[in-house]
């Protein structure tokens, strides 16, 4: 199946493609999100060590993972935006970013939160934990740039930079745990396997699965927004149907 | 080479000098982010003896003893080759148990005891329910008794 990249690169053409795919993203995350709350609130046991404390995962683990995988979409796209000059790939780093933001913020707060009970302190400065941080601060930083540059291209441009040269701090997060001593625990889960129960494995991945059907949904509703703002002066806008005209939606 | 060419490769090198520039740096603060020593690196003097640092092992079994005022513990960290001794005032977290990890934090007194300022328990990354946590235990209990007359001593 050959996919028109060139023509969906259009935010005229995207427009459409997007408003279509939102209302099944949205579908998938709620019903997900359902079952995977049900998996682990309701169906997984209590952990031997932790008790139910460690419930937390099924929320944080899926949030961090977002937090950092959303950060290597946006450089992605920003890395396009570069060498391509699409105006498309702006947009889409534009709209990915606060719901980067949202999950690493949600990682770092609910880890917190877990932290006290288990640990015995809410914040450590360890390499896991501060990359963790670093990370939030690139997601503020981007926002406060284009926020601070009125003409969109430009703000574009230098948001691309910033987001590409931040992207080093994501391998940081991920090995951390291994190059260095941390209080936070190594990974659980990686390509060779696993070292949880399978079915508190099956619970974490249904909400990484919602968090991934969340993110596709609220990011192209965000960018649909933003080619519509960006756009207005185009032709193919001004012909499209008002909302609450006899035409419809 | 077309513009969108040249665009990418100077996208590339930036991202190569600036991976090869973190490693270096990373490389050379390499002991600045280590969160804890461990035993072995205490007892080769690589940890500060004129400042706070933290030391990170498992709980040795058998060694927690609490002090007769209640609030004092006294316990030994190892790394299961070197071990450093530690004493505590205050209050142990939840998970603080004998054979699972700890971070303590404080400096080293005169006589070589670490007296820690405060204790973090370090959790490991396995997740399993009670049941399975008892049948691992019984699992490794089994092998114990299985290897032990033939090594002729306590196995780790």
């Amino acid at each position: 199946m050959a996919i028109p990249w060139f023509k969906y690169a259009s935010p005229a053409s995207f427009y459409g493609l997007a408003g279509r795919m939102v209302p099944w993203f949205t579908a998938l995350a709620i019903a997900s999100a359902l079952v995977g709350l049900w998996i682990g609130l309701v169906a997984a046991p209590t952990d031997f060590q932790q008790g139910d404390s460690y419930r937390i995962i099924y929320i944080h683990v899926p949030a961090a993972w977002m937090g950092m995988f959303v950060y290597l979409v946006m450089a992605g796209w920003a890395a396009a935006g570069l060498v391509f000059n699409t105006r498309l790939s702006g947009m889409m780093v534009q709209a990915l970013a606060p719901t980067g933001a949202l999950f690493t913020f949600i990682a770092l707060w609910t880890g917190a939160l877990w932290g006290r009970p288990t640990w015995g302190a809410y914040w450590v400065w360890d390499a896991r934990l501060t990359s963790t941080l670093i990370l939030l601060f690139l997601y503020l930083g981007y926002l406060a740039l284009r926020a601070s540059i009125d003409d969109a291209r430009r703000a574009d441009r230098a948001g691309a930079v910033l987001v590409l040269v931040g992207a080093i701090n994501v391998p940081i997060i991920y090995f951390s745990v291994r190059w260095w001593n941390t209080l936070h625990q190594g990974a659980s889960v990686n390509l060779q396997g696993s070292s949880m129960a399978t079915v508190m494995l099956t619970g974490m991945l249904v909400m990484a699965f919602a968090a991934w059907m969340y993110t596709l949904a609220v990011s192209l509703a965000r960018v649909r927004a933003i080619i519509i703002e960006r756009e207005r002066h185009a032709a193919w806008v001004a012909a499209l149907p008002r909302e609450g005209s006899p035409a419809g939606g | 080479m077309k513009p969108r060419h040249k665009r990418l490769a100077i996208v590339g090198c930036a991202l190569a000098a600036l991976a090869a520039t973190t490693a270096l740096v990373l490389n050379a603060f390499e002991d600045n982010l280590l969160f804890f020593f461990s035993p072995s690196q205490v007892q080769a003097r690589e940890a500060p003896a004129d400042r706070a640092f933290r030391v990170g092992g498992l709980v040795e079994p058998g060694s927690v003893r609490r002090q007769s005022d209640g609030v004092t513990v006294a316990f030994v960290i190892t790394d299961t080759a070197k071990t450093v001794p530690v004493t505590y005032r205050g209050i142990l977290p939840d998970l603080f148990q004998e054979g699972k990890g700890v971070v303590a934090r404080g400096r080293l007194d005169a006589e070589g005891v670490f007296r820690a300022d405060q204790v973090l328990a370090r959790h490991d990354e396995n997740y399993m329910p009670p049941e399975a946590a008892h049948a691992v235990e019984q699992a490794k209990k089994a092998q114990r008794s299985l290897a032990q007359p033939a090594a002729g001593g306590p196995a780790k």
